[in-house]
């Protein structure tokens, strides 16, 4: 995926919306931008499969060297599949964050909330605010 | 994070900026946490040379003809003893036997002759309780206490390359320099006092050096240290670096609530036929096998422990985590904390509760890492 395509939340979550069956998917990872200001990640606490995910609640945890971090949901629904390929190979996160790097795959049951994410545009101007 | 402007900085303040430093408040200074990554300042260090500005750290000279006396009714460790030169590890104690401050004392040997006084390297965070703790004991002593932290700067340079890094731009030959002494010496030509100490577990030294002169000293260093694979480190690797030493730390491991014993720094207690504010407290707490006491843990698995975990033997909770983090060096977590003594036997297997799952964990000897002689 294309992270001109991709839709963020304020959170640095990044998300992708398509239509399967009449359903709403998010496929959701978090961008190069917050993977490069974690730095040295070392654990993934992955969503259940299952689980509700609330929008702007956090679902999911990643710890670098420094310190924990939450993953906030950046849609409502239900976690239908996670990458369980990430937490023994962490470092996809930096290399691959739009692609092979996906986190969870959440059913969208209430969309409400959809249009608080930024585009791509936006969501850069944000990064360049927060600096480095 | 507090306004930047309202930070005290140190004379190296505008290099961090400049060269990508990620800026956060350290007890009240403006301080780079981070470079690059801390995975590779950490590895920097134990493989080649580590450049650490440590200028936030208090710096008070202790002088006057009953500076020694002064000093000797305050801290763990005897300092009558002490040779010009000479650098030794020292803890503040209250009457509790808790402790204010863990410190540097150096006898400083001035080469014009005469002994002029004790420098005291306090922590940053402690540096005015130190100060006022001094001047409401000074009592009928004559003695001078003079804040010059700003006045200086102070660098740290450790890592197996440090020393060679450092000899070729400093007048002293370091390689005859003892750990733990220093020397009054020129660094690239400025008046410097360098001795060989640190916090990493590394061989190394620690530069003071006028604030005026820190920025080129630091450059110097820099050049000399980048070639070989060493180069500037933040406050997040040297508390890596300090955790795989086994060294505590200031409001983790040490603190007014902690006495000496439980905190395992016996070593740096002398009892002695002396007296200091703490030695009764202390003495007292040598017989105490109910105070919780400071173990190593190393765990299983990748997610570290963090501060306030609850460590666990069996179902029962015997204690909490000070210090934890992934180790860069050994590539799994480990930690520090304080656990009963029952349970502090090195293989005694314990559980960390980390945000409600419980992580195997082990008790091993500290430190984690000792450098090959």
């Amino acid at each position: 995926m294309k992270p001109e395509d991709l839709h963020y939340a304020k959170t640095h979550e990044w998300v992708s919306v398509a239509e399967v069956g009449g359903q709403k998917i998010a496929t959701v990872g978090i961008s190069a931008f917050a993977v490069e200001a974690l730095t040295d990640l070392v654990f993934i606490e992955l969503p259940k499969v299952g689980a509700q995910a609330e929008a702007e609640q956090p679902f999911c945890e990643v710890e670098s060297v420094k310190a924990v971090s939450d993953v906030y949901a950046p849609v409502t629904g239900e976690v239908i599949e996670v990458n369980t390929t990430l937490p023994d190979k962490l470092e996809i996160l930096s290399t691959d964050p739009y692609t092979e790097g996906w986190i969870a795959k959440i059913r969208i049951t209430d969309d409400s909330n959809l249009g608080n994410l930024l585009d791509f545009a936006a969501y850069e101007k944000q990064c360049a605010e927060e600096g480095h | 994070m507090a306004d930047d402007s309202q930070l005290l900085q140190t004379p190296l303040h505008g290099w961090h900026v400049a060269h990508g430093g990620r800026m956060v408040d350290f007890a009240g200074w403006s301080m780079p946490v981070q470079y690059s990554s801390i995975v590779e300042e950490h590895q920097a260090t134990r493989k080649a040379a580590g450049l650490f500005d440590i200028s936030h750290m208090g710096r008070l000279i202790i002088d006057g003809p009953d500076a020694q006396r002064f000093l000797d009714s305050l801290l763990t460790r005897r300092i009558d003893d002490m040779t010009p030169g000479q650098v030794r590890y020292s803890l503040v104690c209250n009457e509790t036997g808790g402790v204010l401050d863990d410190i540097l004392v150096y006898q400083i040997q001035l080469p014009e002759g005469g002994l002029s006084g004790y420098g005291l390297v306090v922590n940053a965070s402690n540096r005015t309780k130190i100060i006022s703790w001094l001047n409401q004991r000074r009592g009928d002593f004559d003695v001078g206490i003079d804040d010059k932290t700003t006045e200086y700067a102070m660098i740290s340079i450790q890592g197996p390359r440090a020393i060679e890094v450092l000899d070729g731009i400093c007048d002293h030959e370091l390689t005859s320099l003892r750990y733990y002494f220093g020397v009054m010496t020129r660094v690239a030509a400025f008046r410097s006092f360098v001795s060989r100490t640190g916090y990493t577990g590394e061989d190394g030294c620690e530069i003071i050096c006028d604030a005026a002169d820190a920025g080129i000293i630091w450059t110097r260093l820099i050049e000399r240290a980048e070639p070989l694979g060493g180069g500037p480190v933040g406050l997040a690797a040297r508390d890596t670096l300090r955790l795989e030493a086994g060294m505590p730390l200031y409001g983790h491991e040490l603190s007014e609530q902690i006495n000496p014993v439980q905190a395992d720094v016996s070593f740096a207690v002398n009892l002695r036929n002396r007296e200091f504010i703490g030695r009764e407290a202390i003495v007292k707490a040598q017989k105490d096998d109910q105070q919780s006491v400071r173990v190593g843990l190393q765990l299983e698995g990748k997610r570290p422990a963090r501060e306030g975990a609850v460590i666990l033997h069996g179902d029962e909770p015997v204690g909490a985590v000070t210090s934890g983090t992934f180790s860069p060096t050994f590539e799994r977590p480990i930690a520090m904390g304080f656990v009963k003594q029952t349970a502090a036997a090195p293989g005694t297997p314990l559980a960390v509760d980390i945000r409600g799952q419980h992580h195997p964990a082990q008790v091993v000897p500290l430190p984690f890492y000792q450098r090959g002689k």
